[in-house]
């Protein structure tokens, strides 16, 4: 495991913020921390880059207490971000280069490539204040990975940008991955963490309420809801171990969407159709991340 | 490199490459003096209109002594064409002076009509013309009585005539025993300088430090910063940063102030110079409050300025400076980090500003007594000391009291330091709703 927290509790004036919160991030791996607004995860993200500590539990860097000088391993783009706007793009770019540790020629030399990456070479010597937001995100996010981090924790990364340049850093971010870099993506965004996230850990109300492989996630929350795709035009079988929930024509063939009983196996229920109806197809509907956020956080709600 | 240190020189250099810094730099001193001595000046200036002045005198005996000036032309007329000068007034005319009776008798039988205010330049010329004849009249009414012998009113004459001049010349006793030459004016001046310097920049650079803060906020940027630097050293950095910014400013200010006095020094050295230096400051200081001041020729100006132990003055400024900077830099970041916007951190703020003019207004009143008790408590009261202090070190004042005074301020800047680094650290992190005072304290205790 190459990050893990262990037990963290934060807790404000009024709240508690994290309550013995466990994550475990494997090594090269990109780590979705979804939650909905004020669940946790900022505080959470602020603990692991050592901005404030926590009341009790500990964070774990391969293995170890992670240590002050781990910051420089860490390169972490804040939800809320901004720049001096009176400053030169290359010169803060140089400056938050160097604070993450790198020397003056070592930061240069990687501004270089990373401007012409991003092909902005011609804003060097522009105010900040000049741009526009999402050319103040490239400078962020350049930034950010400039140190060259094993550790990459973004804090809502496409907020602000238009779908080309989201693309570009939906790119970066799988070619970090390649390179072998963790990741830590936080983010509402469901189709980005189904796109990108290995594992994620869902906070709600302060606690981690679900943790895992989004493979796993989502086959797990499979709602048991069937598609078949039939010949012909009837279908009027009626069954305890199934509820009819939708009937469509199409074609030749007919498209059912049938909600399985509880008790009663995908293997049962598929042999009761195909004994009695010719079946051209037939699948299970996985749920969308998207899906099984909003049931595990309004279940969670109701209970 | 560490991050302290790029904190530090970013701050700084940021700073004085602004083009509004380098003018204000330069320009400053030459600001201040253009305005110290640009209404002096024109003061002076005549508007070269000869001003007229009617002298209706039923006695006769005083309109022949008022002489004429260069402004002031006084023109001796009869009461029958007092009607006709009356009409006059505020056209040719601009004032008319009417003596009733013999002023011996009965002071108040002299009046000056004008159209426009009179100045006083011309009040004290009739006032003192009047005066000396009048003295004059009471000897002679005196002498006739035969009640005084001759001889003794002889000799009450000359004195009169000789006007006594005093120049006090002030020492001052050490405590090893040895007496200095000490220029209460030239302190008192130099002391005013040096705290309306250190009130300055207090305000000046501690608004600095709070605006840099709350920029970082606003932007967002802190955000980012606190991921590599850690927030005391983010603090820190500013506080050292923009400080440095104002030594530099200070310093170029010294050199150039250094440059001026020199050159007026050798200005002094040719006897001409300075015979038309004194007569110049004399005669604009004349006109101005400043009189007392401007009494001293240039040479003892010089001789006091050079009599002052400067190194001591100049070490102790800095120490002051930095102890008032810090622990008011320390505040106005603290207020600032715990807010969103300008707006709100007027609340915290007003008691702050209102601390600071009572330590101006207490150096301003120091000067008058500099070893009174509200001198002597505002200098030690870490809050008040820079400023009132620097008022009272020019006319020299025990070691131990200064010492006393510095490690109070160090002391209290070091504890208020702590304090506004752990709210600080929280502080910049949250946003929305505008913190209580206790909740701040709250803060504190955060990890």
């Amino acid at each position: 495991m190459y990050l893990e927290t262990k037990d963290v509790v934060k807790r404000y004036a009024h709240h508690l913020a994290l309550n013995k919160v466990s994550i475990s991030v494997p090594r090269g791996t990109v780590f979705g921390l979804l939650g909905p607004n004020g669940a946790g995860k900022t505080t959470l993200i602020r603990i692991i880059t050592r901005i404030t500590a926590p009341d009790s539990g500990e964070v774990l860097l391969e293995g170890r207490p992670s240590r002050a000088e781990d910051v420089y391993r860490i390169g972490y783009l804040p939800e809320e971000r901004g720049l001096y706007k009176k400053m030169k793009v290359g010169e803060q770019a140089m400056y938050l280069a160097q604070l993450r540790g790198l020397s003056k020629q070592d930061a240069h030399r990687e501004l270089m490539i990373w401007f012409k990456r991003f092909d902005i070479m011609s804003w060097y010597n522009r105010k900040v204040e000049e741009l526009s937001k999402g050319m103040q995100q490239k400078v962020q996010f350049i930034s950010t990975v400039i140190h060259n981090p094993d550790l990459l924790i973004f804090d809502e990364p496409f907020s602000g940008f238009d779908p080309v340049n989201a693309d570009i850093v939906k790119n970066e971010m799988l070619r970090l991955k390649e390179e072998g870099k963790t990741i830590i993506l936080s983010t509402h965004n469901m189709e980005s963490v189904e796109a990108l996230c290995d594992n994620i850990a869902l906070i709600h109300q302060s606690e981690v309420v679900l943790q895992g492989r989004v493979f796993d996630i989502r086959n797990e929350h499979r709602p048991g809801i069937f598609r078949f795709r039939l010949y012909g035009n009837v279908f009027d079988l009626e069954h305890p171990s199934f509820t009819l929930l939708s009937k469509e024509p199409y074609h030749e063939f007919i498209d059912l969407r049938i909600r399985k009983a509880e008790g009663i196996t995908s293997n049962e229920l598929a042999k009761l159709i195909f004994d009695r109806y010719e079946v051209v197809s037939f699948d299970e509907e996985l749920p969308t991340m998207n899906d099984v956020f909003i049931r595990t956080v309004t279940k969670e709600a109701h209970s | 490199m560490n991050t302290l240190n790029l904190v530090i020189q970013r701050e700084y250099i940021t700073r004085v490459r602004k083009k509004s810094f380098i003018i204000l730099t330069l320009l400053m001193p030459l600001l201040m003096v253009a305005l110290t001595f640009l209404p002096l000046w024109l003061s002076t200036l005549n508007d070269g209109e000869v001003k007229r002045i009617a002298v209706i005198d039923q006695t006769g005996i005083y309109a022949p002594l008022l002489h004429s000036t260069e402004t002031y032309q006084f023109e001796i007329v009869g009461e029958e064409q007092r009607a006709d000068a009356e009409t006059k007034v505020g056209t040719e005319l601009f004032a008319i002076l009417h003596i009733t009776g013999d002023l011996s008798q009965d002071q108040g039988t002299v009046s000056l009509t004008s159209g426009k205010q009179s100045p006083q330049e011309l009040q004290e010329l009739i006032r003192s013309t009047l005066r000396e004849k009048v003295t004059q009249q009471k000897l002679d009414q005196l002498s006739a009585s035969g009640e005084v012998e001759s001889e003794a009113i002889m000799q009450v004459r000359e004195i009169l005539e000789e006007k006594p001049s005093i120049s006090l010349q002030t020492l001052r006793m050490e405590g090893d025993g040895s007496v200095t030459e000490s220029s209460t004016e030239v302190a008192t001046i130099i002391g005013m300088v040096f705290t309306i310097l250190i009130y300055m920049f207090i305000l000046m650079y501690g608004n600095m430090v709070m605006q840099a803060v709350l920029e970082e906020k606003k932007t967002r940027i802190v955000e980012v910063m606190v991921s590599s630097v850690k927030p005391v050293n983010l603090l820190i950095g500013k506080i050292v940063g923009i400080g440095l910014v104002g030594i530099t400013q200070l310093a170029i200010w010294g050199i150039l102030a250094g440059g001026l006095f020199s050159l007026l020094s050798f200005l002094v050295v040719s006897p001409e110079q300075v015979a038309s230096m004194s007569s110049g400051m004399g005669g604009m200081a004349d006109m101005s409050s400043l009189a007392d001041v401007g009494g001293i020729p240039m040479e003892g100006v010089m001789r006091a300025i050079l009599s002052i132990n400067w190194l001591e003055v100049i070490l102790f400024f800095l120490l002051f400076f930095i102890g008032g900077y810090v622990l008011y830099a320390s505040i106005f970041a603290m207020f600032a980090s715990a807010v969103d916007s300008e707006e709100d951190t007027s609340q915290f703020l007003t008691p702050i500003t209102l601390l600071i003019m009572f330590a101006f207004f207490a150096g301003f009143y120091s000067v008058n007594n500099p070893d009174g008790p509200l001198a002597f408590w505002a200098s030690l009261i870490p809050f008040s000391s820079p400023i009132v202090m620097m008022v009272r070190i020019p006319f020299g004042i025990p070691l131990w009291e200064k010492i006393l005074s510095l490690l109070l301020l160090y002391g209290t800047f070091i504890l208020i330091s702590v304090v506004a680094a752990k709210i600080y650290r929280v502080g910049i992190l949250m946003y929305g709703k505008k913190p209580s005072l206790k909740e701040m304290f709250k803060w504190m205790r955060y990890k």
